[in-house]
Formats: C-alpha cells, sequence, structure tokens
C-alpha cells in the first residue's frame, strides 16, 4: 500500500485545494483519473543514448545490414528518373537503334530488382530489430525490478511502472525503427538536391528555392500543430477517462442517483474534444495546400525556365522529365524527417524514464560467497541487537532481541507501527539491518543466498493475493518441486479441497482477476495452501484484519493449526484465538521488544498486552488507525 | 465481497461486447448502413467532403495532362513549330491546377473528418447514457473491460468510416475510373501496361491488410497477457518475494514476451512481403510502358508528352492504389466494430420508469416488503431471495444476518431497486417502487455498499457525490458523523485531498467511512448498510453509531452485517438462510430461541480455540 507521496496528481477541473467559499458546480466533476506525463524532453540526451545503445550493441550486425540496405535502396530510387531521362535523351530519338533503348530498360530491370531485394533486406532487418530491442529493454527492467528494493515497489504505483514497461519501451522501438529510416531520407534529399545540381545547375537552383521555404513552413507549422495535436490526444483521454469511470463507478453512480447530471457533465468534456480535434484536423490538413502550392510552383518553373532551356539546347527534354519526377519525390523526406525530430524527442524523454527504472539501487544482493541454507538448518530464528529502518534516521525496530527456537510457535502482538512487519520483512532479508543480526537456523541471512532463504521460509500476507491462472497453478506456484498429489494433498490439509471440487472444473478451474470469483476466506485458505506445499520449515504469516464471516473464520482458524504443525511459526497475530493458541506471545511497542512470555504470564504482568487484552477490540493491533485520546488513556 | 455471488454467472457473461466474438453478418451490414445514416445527419459537411472529393479527383487528374503538354509545347517550340511565350500559360495552368488540387484536398479530407468527429460526439454521449441506465444485472454478466474497448477503440473504428472508407471509395473509383478512361482512349496498349499493376497492387494490399488486422486481434491479446504477467508480478511482489520467485516469474514472462514477439515478427514479415511486391509490380509495370512507350515515341506514334502523362499518372495512382488494404479494413473495422457499438446503445435497460411514473411521495417513512422473491438470471431454479414479507416504520432499525449465500445483499439491492423482484413488491409509503420514477427511488433509498467505488477527486467531491450543489458545512458534519473528520484534517490536502484509483490510498476501514458519509449526504428514507463496517473496528464502529442515532430518527435503517456487534442493538432482526427468513424478533428474543441465531451469537462471543474447533468437527 502506498502511502501519501509528495506530488500527488492534481485534479484538473479544481487546482487549488477547496476554499469554504468555492463554487459548488466545481465539486461536480466527472473522470480527472487520468496519468499525466510530461511527453516531449530534449532532443538529444548523451547518457540516455549510450544506455539505450547498449540494447542496441548485441545487432550491431543487423545495424550495418539494415544501414547499407538504406543507402542500396535510396540509391535505386534516385537512380530511376535518370534511367527515364536517358531512355527519353537517347532512346527514344526517331533515328535511335533500338538496342539502346532494351539497354536502358534492361539497366531499369536490374535497378528495380536491387530495389526490391534493398527494401525488403531493410525493412525485415530494421522492424525486427527494433522489435528485438523493445522486447530486450523490457526484459531487463522488468528483470531488474524483480530484485531491486521493496521499498522501492512499496512507493511506486504498479500504474507508473507498467506505463515505463509499455508506453516507454514502445516509443523506443518506434524511434529506433524510424531511425533507420532518417538515414535513407536525408540520403534522399541530398541525393536528390546533388543529382539536381548535377544535371542542370541552374534550373536547379531556381527548383530548390522552395526547399527551404517547405522546411520553414513545415517546422513553423509544426510546433503549433504539435500542441494541437497534444490538445485534442489530452481531451481525448479525459473523456476517454471519464467513460471508465463511468464504467467502473456505474453501481455508485446509480446508488447515488447522478447519471443525469454526469451526463451533462460528460457532454461538456465530448464537447471540448470534438473542438481540440477539429481544430487539430484543421492543423493536419492546411499542410496539404501549402505543399502542393510549393511543388506546383517548382513544376511551373520546371515548365517555363526548364522549357526554355531546352529550347535553347542547354538541356535535353528528359532532363525536364527527371526534374518533374524529382520535384514530386520532394516532400516525403522532408515531412519524415520532421516527424523524425518529435519522435527522437519522445523517445528521449521516454529514454530517460527507462534508465531511471534501470538504475534504480538494488540494495540486498547475494554475498560473493553466499551459500544455500540446506536441510540440515533447522527453523529457529533469531534477532541479536537488530536495529533498522526504512529511513535510517528514523528506526522502526531498536535494539530488539530475541530467539524462536525451532518449532516455536510465536505470536506477535504490538499496536500499529510497532515493528512488526518490518521484523517479518527482516527474516526473510527483504531489506538488510542497519546494526545488528538476523539469524535463520544459526546462520546470518547475509550469508545465505536469497533462493535458500525463500525456500526454508514459506510466508502467509495479510491480503491474500493471487494470480490469474488455474486453482492448482495457484497452489503451486513456483514450487515446482509439487506434483499434483501434493498440491490435492495441501487443499486437502488446509480445508479447501471441498469448495474447490465444488467449482465448475475443480483444480483446473480459471480464476478471475486476482481470484475475484472466490470470497475473501475461500482466498485466504488458497494463500494456506499455497504456502504448506512450499513444505518450508519456518512460516512467517500476518493474520488478516478483514472481518470474514463466523463460519469460514473457524475453517481458517483450524487451517492455521495445521499449517503451523511441525514448523517454527512466527504470526502477526490479530485474533485471541491465534494468540492464545502460540507458544509465546512477543510483545512489540513502538520498535521495542517490551514483554514476552504466554498469555497468563503477561496477563499476570499486567503490563501493554493486558491493557490491550482488557480494551476488548475485536483484534489486536488493530486499535483505530487514530487511536483517540480517550482510547489512549483508556489502554494506558 | 460481492463478488462471491457473480461467480456462477461470469460463465454466462454478455459475450457480444468481446473483441474475439464474431459479429455476424447481417449485423455487420447493418451496421455499415446505419453509420452511413448517421454521417448523413450532417448533410452539409458529408455532401462538401464528396464534392470536394471529385473536385480534387480532377485536379489530380489534371496535372499529369498539364504535364505532358508542357513537354510537348517544349518540344514544339525546340521545333520552332510555337512561339516561346505559349509557355507561360501552360506553367500557369500547372500552378493553379496544383493550388487547386491542394485546396480541394483540404477541404474533402476535413469536412469528412469532421463528420466523423461529429458523429463521434453523437455515438459518445449515447453510450455513456446508455451505460449510465443499464441494470445491474447487465453489468455483472459484462466485463467492465469490454465495455471500455467498445466505448473506446469501436468508437474510433466508427469515426474512422467516413473519412477512410466512404470517401476513399469515392475517391479510389473515380480516380481509377476517370483514369483508365483517359489513359485507354489515349492509347489502349499503353493504357492497358500502365495500369497493369493496378490489380494487383488492390489485391496485395487488401490481403495484406486483413491479415494484419487478424494478426493484430491475436497480438493484442498476447500483448494483453504480457501485460498482466507483469502487472500481476509487480502488484504481488510481496508474494513474489515471498517465494524467492523471480525465476519462475521470469520464465513466465518469457513465455509470454516470446509468443508476443514471434507474433510481431510475423506481422512485419507480412507487411514487408507484400509492400515490396506491391512496390516491385509498380516498377514492372512503369519498366514496360517506358519499353513500349518509348518504341512509340521513337517510331513517332505518340508524342514526348503522352508519355510523360502516362508515367506522371501512375506515380500519382500509386498511392491510393496501396491504401486500398486500408479502405477495405475500414470497411471490416466499421462492420465490427459499429454492430459492437450499435448492440450496446440499443441494448435495452430492463429497469426503467415506467410509462407514468410518479415521483415518490414520502409521507410516513414505511418500507413494506410483502412475499418478494428472485432468482438471478440462468439461475431460474435456485432463487437468491424467496417470499420475504417485512414492514418498517420511520426510526426503526432492521438488523439482517445470516450464512455468506443467504441472499442478504440480494435482498439489500432489490430496496433501491438494482434488480427487479421476480415475484411479490416492494413498496414506500403504500407507493410501489415500480410505479414510481427511478431517480426519486434511488434518492430514497441509499445503500452503503461492501465494496465502495470511490471516485479519483478529492475527498470533499467524493462525500458531496450525491449532492454536489450542497454547502460545505454539511460535507464537514456527515464526515464528522462518520468519524472521518479528524482523519482527513490530517491529511495534507485536507479535504481537497485526491482519492481513488490515481489518489492516496486509504485503508479498507477509511473507504467504508467515507462511503457512510457520503451516503449520509443522501439524506434518504432507507438507509441500508450493506456489511459496510466490517473493516472498521468495533470502537470506532461504535462511535459512529452513536452519531448516526439523529439521522435513523427520521429513517428505515436496514443494516446487513456479519459481526452480531454491529447490529444487535436493532428492533428487530432477520435471520436469512437459503433467501428465506427463518427466525425473527429481536436480539433477546433470538437468543432465548437458542436457533441458528444464538448458536452464531456463542461462537462470535466466546471467539476460544477449542469451542471453534469443536464447531467445525461438528458441522
Amino acid at each position: 500500500m502506498s502511502q501519501t507521496k509528495p506530488g500527488q496528481p492534481h485534479d484538473p477541473h479544481d487546482p487549488q485545494a477547496p476554499q469554504d467559499d468555492e463554487s459548488p458546480r466545481m465539486r461536480a466533476v466527472v473522470g480527472s483519473d487520468r496519468i499525466e506525463e510530461e511527453i516531449f524532453g530534449r532532443v538529444f540526451d548523451g547518457k540516455v543514448t549510450q544506455r539505450v545503445w547498449q540494447f542496441v550493441r548485441p545487432y550491431k550486425r543487423n545495424v550495418v545490414i539494415s544501414v547499407a540496405a538504406v543507402v542500396t535502396f535510396t540509391l535505386s530510387q534516385l537512380t530511376i528518373p535518370l534511367l527515364i531521362r536517358y531512355a527519353i535523351d537517347n532512346g527514344m530519338a526517331p533515328d535511335a537503334p533500338s538496342t539502346i533503348l532494351l539497354g536502358i530498360v534492361a539497366l531499369f530491370a536490374i535497378v528495380i530488382a536491387i530495389n526490391f531485394f534493398a527494401s525488403r533486406v531493410q525493412e525485415l532487418v530494421t522492424g525486427r530489430m527494433a522489435e528485438d530491442v523493445l522486447f530486450d529493454i523490457r526484459r531487463a527492467m522488468f528483470s531488474h525490478l524483480q530484485r531491486v528494493s521493496l521499498s522501492f515497489m512499496d512507493k511506486t504505483e504498479v500504474g507508473r511502472l507498467m506505463s515505463r514497461l509499455q508506453g516507454d519501451v514502445n516509443s523506443m522501438q518506434e524511434f529506433l525503427e524510424t531511425s533507420v529510416l532518417a538515414i535513407g531520407d536525408l540520403l534522399l534529399l541530398f541525393g536528390i538536391v546533388a543529382v539536381m545540381l548535377w544535371l542542370d545547375w541552374q534550373l536547379a537552383l531556381m527548383v530548390l528555392t522552395v526547399i527551404p521555404v517547405l522546411f520553414g513552413v513545415r517546422i513553423l507549422w509544426l510546433t503549433r500543430a504539435r500542441a494541437a495535436f497534444m490538445a485534442a490526444h489530452e481531451a481525448n483521454s479525459i473523456t476517454n477517462g471519464a467513460l471508465a469511470e463511468a464504467i467502473h463507478g456505474v453501481r455508485a453512480v446509480q446508488a447515488m442517483d447522478r447519471a443525469n447530471l454526469n451526463a451533462e457533465l460528460y457532454e461538456e468534456l465530448v464537447d471540448n474534444t470534438y473542438k481540440a480535434q477539429l481544430r487539430a484536423s484543421k492543423l493536419s490538413q492546411i499542410m496539404i495546400p501549402i505543399v502542393d502550392t510549393l511543388t506546383g510552383s517548382a513544376m511551373a518553373v520546371v515548365a517555363v525556365a526548364g522549357g526554355l532551356m531546352v529550347v535553347s539546347g542547354r538541356i535535353e527534354v528528359g532532363v525536364m522529365v527527371a526534374f518533374l519526377f524529382y520535384i514530386q519525390r520532394f516532400f516525403d523526406p522532408i515531412r519524415s524527417l520532421t516527424m523524425q525530430y518529435s519522435v527522437m524527442q519522445r523517445a528521449m524523454a521516454s529514454g530517460h524514464r527507462l534508465t531511471e527504472v534501470l538504475d534504480v539501487d538494488v540494495d540486498v544482493e547475494d554475498a560473493v560467497d553466499a551459500s544455500p541454507l540446506g536441510d540440515s538448518d533447522d527453523g529457529s530464528v533469531e534477532f541479536r541487537n537488530v536495529t533498522f529502518g526504512y529511513n535510517p534516521e528514523h528506526p522502526v525496530l531498536k535494539d530488539v532481541s530475541f530467539r524462536v527456537n525451532s518449532g516455536e510457535t510465536v505470536a506477535l502482538v504490538g499496536p500499529t507501527g510497532s515493528g512488526k512487519s518490518s521484523s517479518m520483512a527482516l527474516i526473510h532479508r527483504f531489506y538488510d539491518v542497519q546494526n545488528g543480526t538476523v539469524l535463520v537456523g544459526g546462520r546470518d541471512v547475509r550469508d545465505v543466498t536469497q533462493k535458500s532463504l525463500g525456500r526454508h521460509i514459506a510466508m502467509v500476507l495479510q491480503e491474500p493475493y493471487l494470480f490469474t491462472g488455474t486453482v492448482r497453478d495457484n497452489i503451486r506456484y513456483a514450487t515446482d518441486w509439487a506434483d499434483d498429489e501434493a498440491v490435492v494433498e495441501a487443499a486437502i490439509a488446509v480445508g479447501a479441497h471441498d469448495f474447490i471440487e465444488a467449482l465448475p472444473q475443480g483444480y483446473d478451474t480459471m480464476l478471475a482477476e486476482r481470484g475475484s470469483n472466490l470470497s475473501l476466506g475461500q482466498r485466504q485458505l488458497l494463500s494456506f495452501a499455497r504456502a504448506l506445499v512450499t513444505d518450508a520449515k519456518i512460516l512467517i504469516m500476518d493474520e488478516a484484519t478483514a472481518n470474514i464471516d463466523s463460519y469460514t473464520e473457524m475453517q481458517i482458524q483450524k487451517a492455521l493449526q495445521r499449517l503451523l504443525e511441525g514448523r517454527t511459526g512466527l504470526v502477526i497475530a490479530h485474533r485471541l484465538a491465534t494468540i492464545r493458541n502460540a507458544d509465546r506471545i512477543l510483545v512489540l511497542q513502538q520498535g521495542r521488544l517490551v514483554e514476552q512470555g504466554d498469555h497468563d504470564t503477561l496477563i499476570e504482568h499486567g503490563g501493554l498486552y493486558a491493557q490491550l487484552y482488557q480494551l476488548n477490540y475485536a483484534s489486536f493491533d488493530d486499535l483505530p488507525d487514530e487511536l483517540s485520546d480517550e482510547d489512549r488513556t483508556l489502554a494506558t | 465481497m460481492t463478488k462471491n455471488i457473480h461467480a456462477g454467472r461470469e460463465a454466462s457473461s454478455d459475450r457480444v461486447f468481446r473483441r474475439t466474438a464474431t459479429v455476424d453478418r447481417q449485423a455487420g451490414l447493418g451496421a455499415i448502413a446505419r453509420i452511413t445514416r448517421m454521417a448523413f445527419r450532417y448533410p452539409i459537411r458529408a455532401w462538401l467532403a464528396l464534392i470536394a472529393t471529385v473536385a480534387a479527383v480532377l485536379m489530380q487528374l489534371s496535372i499529369p495532362v498539364i504535364l505532358g503538354r508542357a513537354v510537348d509545347q517544349t518540344q514544339a517550340v525546340a521545333a520552332s513549330m510555337a512561339e516561346p511565350e505559349t509557355l507561360y500559360p501552360i506553367a500557369l495552368l500547372l500552378f493553379i491546377a496544383s493550388i487547386a488540387r491542394g485546396i480541394f484536398t483540404l477541404v474533402q479530407n476535413y469536412t469528412a473528418e469532421s463528420v466523423g468527429h461529429a458523429l463521434a460526439q453523437d455515438i459518445r454521449n449515447a453510450v455513456y447514457g446508455k451505460i449510465q441506465s443499464l441494470p445491474f444485472s447487465f453489468h455483472d454478466r459484462t466485463h467492465s473491460g469490454d465495455l471500455i474497448t467498445v466505448g473506446m477503440l469501436d468508437l474510433e473504428g466508427v469515426r474512422m468510416f467516413f473519412s477512410t472508407a466512404l470517401v476513399r471509395t469515392v475517391l479510389l473509383g473515380l480516380l481509377i475510373g476517370l483514369g483508365a478512361t483517359l489513359l485507354l482512349s489515349t492509347n489502349l496498349a499503353l493504357g492497358l501496361l500502365a495500369l497493369s499493376f493496378v490489380p494487383f497492387a488492390g489485391w496485395r494490399s487488401t490481403v495484406m491488410r486483413l491479415a494484419l488486422r487478424r494478426t493484430w486481434l491475436i497480438l493484442q491479446e498476447r500483448l494483453g497477457v504480457l501485460s498482466q504477467v507483469m502487472e500481476e508480478n509487480l502488484a504481488g511482489i510481496r508474494v513474489v518475494r515471498a517465494f524467492a520467485s523471480s525465476e519462475y516469474e521470469m520464465k513466465k514472462f518469457e513465455v509470454a514476451s516470446k509468443s508476443a514477439l514471434e507474433l510481431s515478427h510475423e506481422r512485419i514479415e507480412t507487411r514487408v512481403k507484400n509492400t515490396s511486391a506491391m512496390t516491385l509490380a509498380f516498377f514492372i509495370s512503369m519498366g514496360l510502358v517506358l519499353y513500349v512507350g518509348g518504341r512509340q515515341v521513337a517510331s513517332g506514334d505518340i508524342t514526348l508528352g503522352t508519355l510523360a502523362t502516362f508515367l506522371t499518372f501512375m506515380t500519382i495512382l500509386q498511392m491510393p492504389v496501396r491504401q486500398l488494404g486500408m479502405m477495405v479494413n475500414g470497411y471490416a473495422r466499421a462492420s465490427t466494430c459499429g454492430a459492437r457499438l450499435f448492440a450496446l446503445i440499443d441494448h435495452e435497460a430492463e429497469i426503467e420508469n415506467a410509462p407514468d411514473a410518479q415521483d415518490l411521495k414520502i409521507t410516513n417513512g414505511t418500507l413494506k416488503l410483502e412475499n418478494v422473491s428472485f432468482a438471478y438470471e440462468g439461475n431460474t431454479d435456485r432463487p437468491a431471495v424467496s417470499g420475504i414479507s417485512f414492514e418498517a416504520h420511520k426510526g426503526e432499525t432492521v438488523g439482517i444476518v445470516g450464512p455468506p449465500g443467504s441472499g442478504k445483499t440480494t435482498l439489500m439491492h432489490l430496496i433501491p431497486r438494482f434488480y427487479d423482484p421476480t415475484q411479490g413488491s416492494i413498496s414506500i409509503d403504500g407507493q410501489d417502487i415500480r410505479d414510481a420514477t427511478l431517480s426519486s427511488v434511488r434518492q430514497a433509498v441509499a445503500v452503503v455498499q461492501q465494496d465502495s467505488f470511490l471516485f479519483t477527486t478529492s475527498i470533499e467531491n467524493n462525500i458531496a457525490y450525491a449532492d454536489p450543489f450542497t454547502e460545505t458545512r454539511e460535507i464537514r458534519g456527515v464526515a464528522e458523523s462518520a468519524q472521518l473528520h479528524d482523519y482527513i484534517l490530517g491529511l495534507p490536502g485536507k479535504y481537497g485531498t485526491i482519492v481513488g484509483e490515481r489518489g492516496v490510498s486509504l485503508s479498507g476501514g477509511q473507504r467504508q467511512r467515507l462511503s457512510i458519509a457520503r451516503t449520509l449526504m443522501m439524506k434518504p428514507t432507507v438507509l441500508i448498510f450493506d456489511d459496510s463496517t466490517a473493516a472498521i473496528d468495533a470502537g470506532t464502529e461504535n462511535r459512529i453509531r452513536t452519531a448516526l442515532k439523529d439521522y435513523a430518527k427520521d429513517c428505515v435503517t436496514l443494516i446487513v452485517a456479519h459481526r452480531l456487534a454491529s447490529l444487535m442493538h436493532a428492533d428487530r432482526i432477520l435471520f436469512l438462510e437459503e433467501g428465506r427468513i427463518i427466525e425473527q424478533g429481536s436480539h433477546e428474543e433470538l437468543l432465548k430461541l437458542e436457533g441458528r441465531y444464538s448458536d452464531l451469537h456463542e461462537l462470535q462471543m466466546r471467539p476460544n480455540a477449542e469451542i471453534l474447533a469443536n464447531k467445525v468437527d461438528t458441522q
């Protein structure tokens, strides 16, 4: 669960924190749920480029091939009008032998064959390479996220990471694919200019004046158009966000009778989108007459100036025709190149965000000489003077020492924020201690491999978390050495077998998103079975606080007992029954171990535990989040 | 959790809106006709688009002809058969035709797109209104993700239809038709050669587009799996770490990633193969025209200008022919997208205002259920609720308890008319709720749901959701009653703090309290708590209960709860089992009965391990 974060998203419809005199209309909003992200960054960022290059490097050969292919392809494109020119000037004269034309057409055939192969090679190689790099980057990020510190994961929204893994990675791919094409475009543009100059420099200079104009207009247009496109995109995503909200919240909308008002508000959003899209559409089309005017004037220049040159014998008519062909190809590379500029900006911004993820520190890593925990190591857990804090300045555990013997069941109790969950996390080495030592099976957790530690310890989290897949997959999860029988046995042991068998396809029933087609109690039982099937020596459990109905509650208590049999158990306990069944109770308060002993001893002792007990709350640590003063005085 | 009661129904979900569902031909054709009709609801723009298309095509065709004239005229001048001045009007004509082509194309594209946008506007509003008015039963069986794709992606498919399919058909038809007439009438053999690439390229382009569309749909599915794998891993990272299963997770990722990558490669291959074949076909025709035409020029059968006209026309025709596939795809997309979209818009809302519905008139505030039964669709032989009758008056509190699946939530959903009973009737102050306007019923009956959906906006807006025009102090008041005010003041943005999906995350108990606060805003006649205090600790719940006494005076309060402490104080308690009331009375009466209620009471009030164990064994 993420806590309050700095830089929370703002409600776009009400940018200021509401004031008392705020107009009530402002409260009526639909769909402010959307991701706001800076889309354009710097055009070039050396560090980002270097990082991305690392992913391209393995495909260096392909890069060379595709660049060679794109150069060949462009050259063949450039050659075609020239061949037409020679055909006209040399092959079509009334007195020319037919072999000349045949020869030129044969040459033409060779050129188009080259063109065909080069374009195939270039597009295939580039396209595939861009895809491969995209998947490689994604894999690297995903695998990195498997190792980064949990505190990073805790404070980062999953949605944000997903947009890195998808949107940002995709814009890198777009960039890689088009950057090879950009080389071709640049070459084509310079090629056209060069060939024209070579054919006739005077005519070329006259015609080429449109190129800077085209570029200028295009760049002026681009900034305006981009603003309009962004605005349209933004308006559209706000509207879509409102639709999504209406779909997800339809029950709340109907229950509170807001459908009519919402429809009115939505209509405004739709209207804004409509206007923004019309504007974007106008801007995107306005370029067409401009380009046509410029190419038209270039053609007119060729028709007049070129015509007069032909008349004066300065050039041949074929040159004039070749010019007309080249002019029609002018605009394509200019368009792609200016587009490429935006793509590159976007890619740099994405690349920057990607490297941010790739650079997140990995706090916990296996020591160089780490050795696995084995079967010979017992299930004992020991804390020796452990101090730990997510922020070193404010330790959540202070000098805590205790030992849990193999096979013992210990309940951890204490108010919210007393450090129970942190202690559990340290046993599994989710974090490293600041001071002191955590020992599992008598060995410092920093000296053993994380993987073996994971096998040694089974964990049941407070909220049962299930994956998409069958019931069987979920119970077995990563315990790939467990066969189907072991899965069924575990399910029987925790009392989940009956309800599983009653599902439409039994153990092969697919669970919907997060197992939402099961009840909370059923999900809990499955997460018990998942822990049981690993047959680990130590079980760490954070008991659920949510109230479930009493019938399921009984089953869960029974399952818990079964789960703890023959294992070391550390349970963050909330239920009285669980606490009373433990061999020992550890009481934590503000990061310190304040009491330990069994229920009767602790009651007799008359300390914090006894007070919590007498408060008679349904659960132990789940004192109200904001424990009121009366409660506090009552408790102490 | 309401979810378990949906379990059985998920299977029979409304598949019509699934992306993978096939759309029948008739519906597809109907959709195209309907989109076209909708487009012509904007007759000026639609016709203007078509007229501009015709004009743009004419200009497009004139350019090669003028270019040919320019070449011929140049040669004539060179041969001193004409004055050099004759070149000027041709150049001017070329210039004007170019500009005119640009302007007509602009008008064509812009008006066509604007028709699309206008159409989208209409459809968006219709979809939104429909989704909000379709009853719970519809939303139970329809996947929310499917509705979102219908409302977003299918909308795009329909929006693009007019500009990419319909107008393009006219454009391409005219261009090929008129162009062919022009070329063939000028020189039959050369014309045939020049046009020879058209059928091939058109065919490849169509085949390619349709293939790409098919693989695209599959690719979307595979990418969906991939993103699910990643998303679940990240959301469940604690489980992943707890089981030290990153290797296993990486394997899952690799499998999903590889299957998506393979398909992407396949897509690239399909695209490249076809586009390069189209280009090759085009150049082959061009080579043939060059040779045959060149021979004819040499022999004086045609002029060089005519050859230039042929070659330029081929260049102009190339692009639209390559885009033929897009056009075909536009039809395919519009027919499936449109069919789904219209299926949604035309979906009949099963719960609607009766034709002569009147607003509820609240006099005494009496709720009465008479012999109410209800069965979920597809489960008609096993009613969720049957034969329920009870009456409750203003100021009374009725508790409802029973094992999971006994029909408590279902019963609570019948009172605000989220569902209509299959038998019996529910009335408020003697008026059957089916005869009253839906809006007045929803305002009179307020439910605090189990799973409360929070809107991504400020806490203040969430609390005032039912009545956004209320006074600020009203908002503070209900927040205080729900024991939320102090917590809110502790937040950095106070009442302006954004909550919901993208805001500060609240604990289960805080969400429920927020949900209570916003329901109190409605000042209902019937106030229902549907197991909505389960995540609130007993102390806070007690304080809420005390604060609610003021509200409870003026309404009927129904409380569904698992925790008996939440409803022991009720005037009357109904014990439900398998959809029927099997015990009822006050807490004391029910204890004396020593039936199911008192069993439950014993179980909850003495949570001792041995008793628990015994109970399970004897069950």
